[in-house]
């Protein structure tokens, strides 16, 4: 990547099934708050642009773009809406700043999913209209039948899979912004009901609240701003087809192609070699298997051996999902990628706390937009 | 009924899609939200049960803001002290609509505009209905007084307020 670009800020609320005390502004309010003061920064005048991540069915108003400029510090001042994932979010920010319009950019990503009483609904008028919507039921069946596929495909193991739930929701122990921090064994998952086969109710991340806040600077103004700027090195995005007849089942396409656009900005060869830990996205347990095997963290049906050869644990060669990912943390829908951004900083910054990994130089933050999409982005962070 | 020599193909008519000539799909969303009011609208809305328009202040620009917010959007700032303001004010805009939400022509058009609200900083205020006015005598500058409903009626929304009225002389 030509144009050095940074890190200089990251805020975040803690993440909670019901906030119910603050509207959505306040709790953005709060996450830009904590950013800002993280940088050092007056974003009524040191903040040049600002990008909001979110989806008018998620929050519940048209042209929600019109409600985001107050609490962010962006009265009066460029700003934008991006539908998509956090980390669509800070790609355009990347490109803003790459342009040479900006220099100092605010990326934000929430979810009020509190908000919406009907998610199921929600996620079901997302189905091709003819075709899949009047099949209609509870639309997560779509995972079930991919991480039928995948497991099949792949020769991982349901158990396997049992077992990143264990580990993601035992790392959130240690994580104080994480909503479902809990010892649970493998057995405690595979004995959880049965939910949208092979899928237990433990393979998959609740929901919750929670405003993340990344703010990002070109490389002159971030050594000024920032003692401890970490580098976005490279980024990239990708979909993959909307039509469920015609995916690659068991293949997270998007993440492959997102990750090779991202490698390739990075000069990064041999990713498994190179990426010293990752934080990937896990809305369903299978998902981070499958998303390790697509980023080539893993080899094709590797993954599952290797998490039980612990090589994914906090103390092993590539530790994933340190911050407890979306099954300790909650699932935070546009703002899950944002937030697995948040936590690669904070290692790399080590400011991780009780699970700050050692000698980390370079980690990669991997999104997917959930049930029905395949659709997702990648970055690389960089001390 | 069809025109085989019209390039533009066939026309449909209601009865014909009522009656399942043609082939219709048709999906309901179910989206349905409780949303949060948070702390500033909660007691905003509390108070306008009390009959009462309340504000926040902001100690870094003085600024008294209405509706009230937990932060200022101009210093960027959590907002410090709740402050209760007038229900009179001055019209800052109005617009007299002479139809419905479906576009059907109303015989009482709604008067309707934004109120700048006395104690309120400048551009702070409501927007609401206008009534015991005429379209003669509205204008902008105008001040006028809010017209509650009775207390047992109030729910704690902006109807609470049924519309303002103009200010008649010596009244505050």
């Amino acid at each position: 990547m030509e144009e050095k670009i940074a890190v200089v800020g990251a805020g975040s609320t803690k993440f909670r099934p019901d906030t119910s005390e603050q509207n959505w502004k306040e709790l953005m309010f709060e996450g830009a708050s904590k950013a800002y003061t993280d940088a050092g920064l007056n974003p009524r005048k040191d903040i040049d642009s600002f990008v909001t991540c979110a989806e008018d069915y998620w929050e519940g108003f048209s042209i929600y773009d019109e409600f985001v400029p107050d609490q962010l510090g962006a009265a009066m001042r460029p700003t934008c809406t991006v539908c998509g994932d956090g980390l669509h979010g800070l790609a355009i920010a990347c490109m803003q700043i790459m342009s040479g319009m900006v220099d100092v950019v605010a990326v934000e990503a929430h979810s009020k999913i509190s908000d919406l009483n009907t998610y199921n609904d929600v996620v079901l008028f997302a189905f091709d209209p003819i075709y899949n919507r009047p099949l209609a039921g509870h639309p997560y069946y779509v995972a079930g039948m991919e991480m039928n596929a995948f497991l099949n495909g792949s020769g991982n193991t349901e158990e396997q899979c049992a077992g990143v739930v264990s580990k993601n929701m035992t790392n959130a122990l240690k994580n104080p912004l994480a909503a479902y921090g809990k010892r649970v064994g493998v057995g405690d998952v595979m004995g959880s009901e049965p939910m949208f086969s092979p899928a237990k109710k433990l393979d998959i991340a609740e929901l919750v609240d929670g405003s993340v806040v990344l703010v990002l600077a070109r490389a002159e103004k971030a050594k000024d701003i920032a003692d401890n700027p970490i580098w976005i090195t490279g980024f990239g995005w990708n979909s993959g087809t909307p039509w469920l007849e015609g995916r690659t089942w068991g293949r997270a396409s998007y993440a492959e192609e997102a990750a090779k656009m991202a490698y390739k900005m990075a000069g990064i060869a041999e990713p498994r070699s190179e990426i010293g830990f990752a934080e990937v996205d896990d809305k369903f347990s299978y998902k981070e298997l499958m998303h390790l095997e697509a980023v080539g963290l893993a080899g094709r049906g590797q993954a599952g051996n290797d998490l039980e050869n612990g090589r994914f644990h906090a103390d092993g060669d590539l530790p994933i999902n340190a911050s407890g990912g979306s099954l300790g943390c909650g699932n935070l829908i546009e703002a899950s990628g944002l937030h697995r951004a948040l936590e690669v900083v904070l290692q790399l910054r080590g400011q991780a706390e009780g699970r700050q990994l050692n000698d980390v130089e370079r980690g990669l933050a991997q999104s997917w937009r959930g049930v029905p999409t395949a659709s997702g982005a990648a970055a690389i962070f960089e001390r | 009924m069809t025109k085989p020599e019209n390039p533009r193909g066939v026309e449909l008519s209601s009865k014909q899609m009522k009656e399942g000539d043609v082939i219709v799909n048709k999906w309901d969303p179910r989206v349905k939200y409780a949303w949060a009011t948070g702390e500033a609208i909660s007691r905003f809305l509390e108070e306008m049960k009390n009959g009462k328009l309340i504000a926040r202040k902001c100690d870094s620009c003085d600024r008294i803001l209405f509706p009230p917010r937990m932060f200022c959007e101009e210093c960027f700032k959590p907002t410090t002290e709740w402050v209760y303001i007038k229900d009179t004010g001055k019209i800052e805009t109005y617009s007299i609509s002479y139809l419905d939400k479906d576009a059907r022509r109303i015989t009482d058009p709604i008067f309707v505009g934004v109120v700048s609200i006395d104690g309120a900083s400048e551009k702070m205020g409501i927007m609401h209905y206008f009534d015991e006015t005429t379209k003669e005598d509205i204008h902008i500058g105008m001040p006028v007084k809010a017209v509650w409903k009775p207390p047992e009626e109030r729910e704690g929304a902006i109807t609470d307020i049924k519309y303002f009225r103009p200010l008649k002389e010596g009244e505050e």
